[in-house]
């Protein structure tokens, strides 16, 4: 274990006109290998600081460093860059699209790389790479070309999960993987969140559903009308006292 | 080895295979535009036989390209998810910007790279006030249509429109035993595009903005700068194809281009471009061309009243989309 988490945020606020979203918000993620679970009731602020996180927005206070130093997370691309993987409540797949064209889009394997964007997809190292990037999330598909509009809901999820896990370099970010999934692929989702700690890989797993997340965090952050409420270690409380702590 | 499926028939692999391919197939968006082509040229063939000899074949090449490359920048532009209705404007005021800097003693190839670098900026302003201010493109190019067009009658009424001596009108509208050398330049275009489409980063950029702008943006492509782009090849591939038509003519005319924006968009869906954007293809732009300028020069061939074109190509625009839901929906139920 290092003494330097991967990521601290610190003081990050958030204002959305006259909302205030995040409220000084000073957090550490990935101190080791580790499954940080963030609870929170709607309008908690879950998702606004997932959204700085992923640079999907920008805070209007506060500094984020990574390993130690500050960075700047500017855009989605500066947070894929600094390691960061964000797995998004809608899966966020364009679904006439196959399903090896999802898993590049953006990050695109090249031939002709000089050419810049006119240089040409190498498709069959596409195709290729995704099958078993699938395969390692256990998802046994025919082909890479499949459209994935074609998929199941629990299909798509591990898609993306299989595509944030083929890019993770450092931290993988869940937010709410386990909504709109049945029983058997929630159970899947947990099962690939476990087994990224033995991968050396820490995770942030949002969710509102505290059954999913108590069993599998070591660490639980709860957040409440934009504030940390409580940072509990496993073990610290049982589930029946988180629970009356999120609401 | 041999399963029996869930109805009880016994299938082999191979059947299995064939049956996946053929569903693959029927999938296809542009799959109702062929099925259309060919019913379309065999009826013409059966009522008035003359329609496929040679004179007319070269005749529907030779009048293809200018709907073409603009129903080709119309397919891009709405595969990335917007609109652009002020092609037909720009396809006029293009050669009209050309042939006044020409009367104004700038030698011709300038202006000619002068007036499509015009076109471009259109395109390119069209996609900065549609994105900047975030309003329907509909809107912007709607609003682009009028003032271009009203360009278009301004230069022409301040030069008289003449055409030119010198012009070098062959490189784009010399024979080749009959048949236009316009007909090269769409070829060549639509492999270019073809290959930036549906081979390269840019094209993948491009499908993933029109098809799911939010996972695009997610996933950290600048979606704004792609859609910029299309907004700029369509208007330009517009402008090139109002500078054919001008040379073919060799007269420009303000009124060039009328209405064009409403064929290309015909033809665009005819050949499978989904209005919601992320569908299309460059091979279905090409059908959709192909089909409308099958049916003009049908009609004529066979005597039907010209009066009846826009008859036709309406029931085929609205008959293509139904077609394809029907075929599309009877394919995914298929078992493969």
């Amino acid at each position: 274990m290092s003494d330097l988490p991967f990521l601290r945020c610190e003081n990050l606020q958030k204002w959305y006109g006259g909302v205030h979203a995040l409220k000084d918000v000073t957090l550490e993620f990935g101190r080791g290998a580790e499954v940080v679970g963030l609870l929170g009731d709607n309008g908690a602020g879950k998702s606004t600081l997932i959204k700085i996180l992923s640079g999907a927005h920008r805070p209007d206070t506060g500094r984020i460093l990574i390993d130690g130093t500050p960075a700047r997370i500017r855009s989605p691309r500066d947070s894929m860059n600094l390691g960061i993987e964000t797995i998004y409540q809608y899966t966020a797949m364009a679904p006439q699209m196959s399903i090896a064209r999802n898993i590049f889009i953006g990050r695109e394997p090249m031939r002709f790389n000089w050419l810049g964007p006119l240089g040409l997809l190498d498709r069959k190292m596409m195709n290729r790479v995704a099958l078993q990037a699938l395969r390692d999330v256990d998802l046994h598909l025919r082909s890479a070309d499949t459209p994935v509009e074609e998929l199941s809901g629990g299909e798509r999820q591990g898609v993306a999960i299989a595509r944030a896990m083929h890019f993770r370099s450092k931290m993988l970010i869940l937010d709410e993987p386990t909504n709109h999934l049945s029983l058997k692929e929630t159970t899947k989702v947990l099962d690939y969140v476990s087994a990224l700690r033995t991968q050396g890989v820490s995770s942030i797993f949002i969710s509102h559903n505290l059954h999913h997340i108590y069993p599998i965090a070591d660490r639980m952050i709860v957040m409440a009308r934009g504030a940390v409420v409580a940072e509990l270690n496993r073990g610290d409380l049982s589930i029946e006292e988180v629970a009356r702590l999120i609401v | 080895m041999n399963q029996p499926t869930p109805g009880g028939a016994v299938t082999s692999p191979g059947g299995q295979r064939r049956r996946a391919l053929t569903k693959r197939l029927l999938l296809l968006p542009e799959i109702s535009g062929i099925v259309l082509l060919v019913l379309v040229t065999v009826g013409f063939a059966i009522v008035a036989p003359a329609f496929l000899s040679m004179r007319s074949v070269v005749n529907i090449l030779n009048i293809m390209p200018e709907l073409g490359l603009v129903a080709l920048g119309t397919t891009i532009l709405i595969i990335a998810g917007e609109f652009d209705l002020s092609v037909g404007s720009v396809f006029a005021l293009v050669p009209m910007v050309m042939l006044w800097l020409v009367n104004l003693g700038v030698p011709p190839a300038a202006a000619m790279a002068l007036s499509l670098m015009v076109g471009m900026a259109i395109g390119a302003a069209n996609g900065y006030i549609t994105l900047h201010f975030a309003i329907p493109s509909f809107i912007t190019t709607l609003g682009m249509l009028f003032i271009a067009r009203s360009l278009a009658v301004i230069l022409s009424n301040l030069a008289p429109p003449a055409f030119p001596p010198g012009m070098p009108v062959d490189f784009l509208v010399a024979r080749i035993d009959r048949v236009q050398v316009s007909v090269i330049w769409l070829l060549v275009i639509c492999a270019i595009a073809a290959v930036i489409l549906h081979r390269t980063k840019i094209g993948n950029w491009i499908y993933a903005t029109g098809g799911a702008q939010q996972a695009a943006r997610d996933m950290g492509i600048n979606t704004r700068a792609v859609k910029l782009s299309c907004f700029a090849a369509c208007s330009l591939l517009a402008g090139f194809a109002g500078m054919i038509q001008t040379f073919r003519m060799q007269a420009p005319m303000a009124s060039a281009g009328d209405g064009i924006e409403l064929q290309a968009i015909a033809g665009a869906v005819i050949g499978g471009t989904a209005l919601t954007g992320g569908v299309g293809s460059v091979l279905g732009a090409l059908l959709g061309t192909i089909l409308l300028r099958v049916i003009d020069t049908g009609m004529t061939t066979s005597r039907v009243d010209a009066n009846w074109f826009q008859l036709a190509i309406g029931v085929l625009t609205v008959l293509s989309v139904v077609v394809n839901v029907v075929i599309r929906g009877r394919a995914a139920r298929m078992r493969a």
